[in-house]
């Protein structure tokens, strides 16, 4: 029970990561980004390939750091898939969803983000193949925490949910404390009003984009260093941090953090009644049950 | 000669299964402007449920009611219906996103419920013991699939006309005030949330249809039916004809389903055969594709939807 909640809350680290991206961009295109989960995967697509290279030029970046199976190169891989996947992020704005915006069709973002989706999920799978990859071949031993009960816990596990914790205080920092914060929460409460106070949308929104996709990126990579990495890694993951959106209210940071780990929890905590094969479906009943208790989330407001 | 008509009999069959379940489609974002990321639930919801119904005795499962076809196949249309009156009641209310997020978490579930649930659907193995009715006078050749597909042809004809009649009714009219501009609708007394729902389902049942006559036709269906990529095929059908438009609908999913089919075929006559195993990723591609091009290059499909300005007083 007790090795339930903490694997809850070290996978649901990572659905929150992904969850923030998505809940600004909902928040202020509103429109359900299909194709979000599909920045995960690029994510840990990039720091694969990143990874190998450093590993290969630098043959120092390949040791180990500590007691982790994480090593400098793949440190370094993360920087720069977060800088790739804002990139593809930024420009899957720019080719796709801003050209659907200008011609006025906003209720087709959502059919132009599931069309994206597909086609990168699929080039994927072309480019890099259909087999799982993973970023080290070692086997990790889990470090026994206690005997009674037994608790185990990976140390890259503590490792990534601590990057994440210092990740998610960076995010509350910039939006509590920075002009770009309230800029921020202004497009999103009155897109025109705040463009009336000077605000430049374009600019706040590509800023919205880079976040999210650096978020992304490090959740992808998250992901795949805890299970492995394949091209499905979107489709398996996108109702996960959909359904962390909805539990934290869409639009909110902060619920999303928390709407993140609640669904990890709960999707560990269901693997303890329901047989494995059912876990696909667990984030589809935490979102009709949130649906039916509160519908705006835990942090949500009521909007048409 | 016989294999070429044989051919084009079941092409047409299959692809007017789809061009109804285009038609429900239409009604609910077309006329309505409800997205529905869960077309396939449905389709599977009318298949399974028409099987079920309808289906002999099976030990391991709960399928075989024998229940006359007709009846199996409304049973199984109402299946998705109710399906579709649940998803509706709990997001209908809500910004249209919580629609797009739950009818897809639907479809999820529900191919995984088929996968998982051996005693309701037969699990990963799919659901056997589904007679094609009337089997027994019409044989299993040519002369059945025939009488299928005229069958098949009464049904698309019989939803377009009825689809038709309810787009010019009030009730349409009703439908497309709510799309346009919900505030101004409300005040005029009428009940978004109703009239949003009413088409919902409809619409779902419709798809139901379509997934029933696709059950009946395979006497079978697996999980493998119900995977996302039908959605994402259904969708791209009415992108492509015009969403909005029954005739543009009917169009796009003889289209599309002619260009799947041939891709597929080119593929593997073509491509190399180490390349055999990513057809699908390319078809996918390709699909993922004609979606976003049509967006970027022409929203409106290829026969857009016909705007009429219903005026009180004017002939």
């Amino acid at each position: 029970m007790i090795q339930h909640l903490l694997d809850g809350i070290l996978v649901g680290s990572i659905l929150s990561l992904g969850a923030i991206g998505l809940t600004m961009v909902m928040h202020i295109l509103r429109f359900a980004n299909f194709s979000h989960a599909e920045l995960l995967s690029i994510g840990a697509y990039v720091a694969l390939v990143f990874d190998k290279m450093f590993k290969v030029t630098m043959p120092l970046m390949a040791n180990e750091i500590g007691p982790l199976s994480m090593t400098w190169a793949l440190i370094l891989s993360i920087i720069v898939s977060m800088v790739f996947t804002a990139a593809s992020a930024v420009l899957f704005d720019r080719l796709v969803f801003r050209r659907v915006r200008e011609k006025g069709e906003e209720l087709s973002m959502v059919f132009a983000s599931f069309g994206l989706s597909l086609i990168v999920r699929n080039l994927i799978g072309l480019i890099f193949g259909l087999s799982t990859k993973l970023y080290s071949k070692d086997i990790v031993f889990a470090t026994v925490l206690s005997r009674d009960p037994l608790l185990v816990v990976k140390l890259d596990q503590l490792a990534t949910f601590t990057i994440t914790l210092v990740l998610m205080l960076v995010i509350h920092i910039v939006l509590s404390r920075t002009t770009f914060g309230y800029s921020l929460r202004a497009v999103g409460e009155n897109p025109e009003l705040a463009q009336v106070n000077g605000i430049n949308l374009q600019r706040t929104l590509i800023v919205v984009w880079i976040i999210g996709g650096g978020l992304a990126a490090v959740a992808g990579v998250f992901y795949g260093l805890n299970n492995q990495i394949n091209p499905m890694i979107g489709r398996d993951l996108v109702l996960p941090v959909f359904a962390a959106t909805i539990v934290g209210g869409i639009g909110s940071v902060y619920g999303a953090l928390l709407g993140g780990i609640i669904v990890g929890l709960a999707s560990n905590l269901a693997l303890s009644i329901l047989p494995s094969g059912y876990s696909p479906s667990v984030p589809f009943i935490i979102i009709l049950a949130v649906l039916l208790i509160r519908p705006n989330g835990l942090f949500g407001e009521a909007r048409a | 000669m016989i294999g070429i008509l044989s051919y084009i009999v079941f092409f047409t069959t299959v692809a007017s299964i789809l061009a109804i379940a285009v038609l429900g489609l239409n009604l609910q974002w077309g006329n309505t402007g409800l997205f529905n990321g869960g077309v396939v639930a449905f389709f599977g919801a009318g298949a399974y449920g028409t099987l079920l119904l309808g289906g002999t005795p099976q030990p391991d499962h709960i399928a075989g009611f024998e229940l006359f076809y007709p009846i199996a196949l409304i049973g199984g249309m109402a299946v998705a219906g109710i399906l579709a009156w649940l998803v509706g009641i709990l997001t209908l209310k809500m910004r249209h996103d919580y629609l797009a997020i739950s009818t897809f978490g639907v479809a999820v579930a529900f191919e995984n419920l088929m996968r998982n649930a051996e005693w309701l659907g037969g699990g990963a193995k799919g659901l056997r013991g589904f007679e094609r009715p009337f089997r027994e006078s019409l044989g299993d050749g040519f002369l059945y699939n025939l009488i299928f597909l005229i069958v098949v042809l009464l049904c698309l004809l019989g939803t377009y006309r009825f689809l038709e009649t309810l787009v010019s009714s009030p009730f349409g009219r009703q439908l497309r005030a709510i799309r346009e501009d919900e505030k101004a609708a409300r005040s005029l007394g009428k009940s978004p949330a109703r009239i949003r729902l009413t088409a919902f389902v409809t619409g779902s049942v419709i798809m139901g249809l379509a997934g029933g006559l696709y059950g009946t036709f395979y006497a079978f269906v697996s999980p493998q039916d119900v995977l996302p990529t039908l959605t994402f095929q259904i969708w791209a059908m009415l992108i492509v004809g015009g969403a909005g438009n029954n005739k543009g609908a009917v169009l796009g999913a003889f289209l599309i389903w002619a260009a799947w089919t041939f891709s597929g075929w080119a593929l593997s006559r073509f491509a190399p055969v180490e390349a055999q195993l990513y057809t699908g990723s390319i078809q996918y591609v390709l699909i993922g594709l004609v979606i976003v091009t049509m967006l970027l290059w022409r929203p409106q499909g290829l026969l857009p939807e016909r705007l009429v300005v219903s005026q009180s007083g004017l002939s």
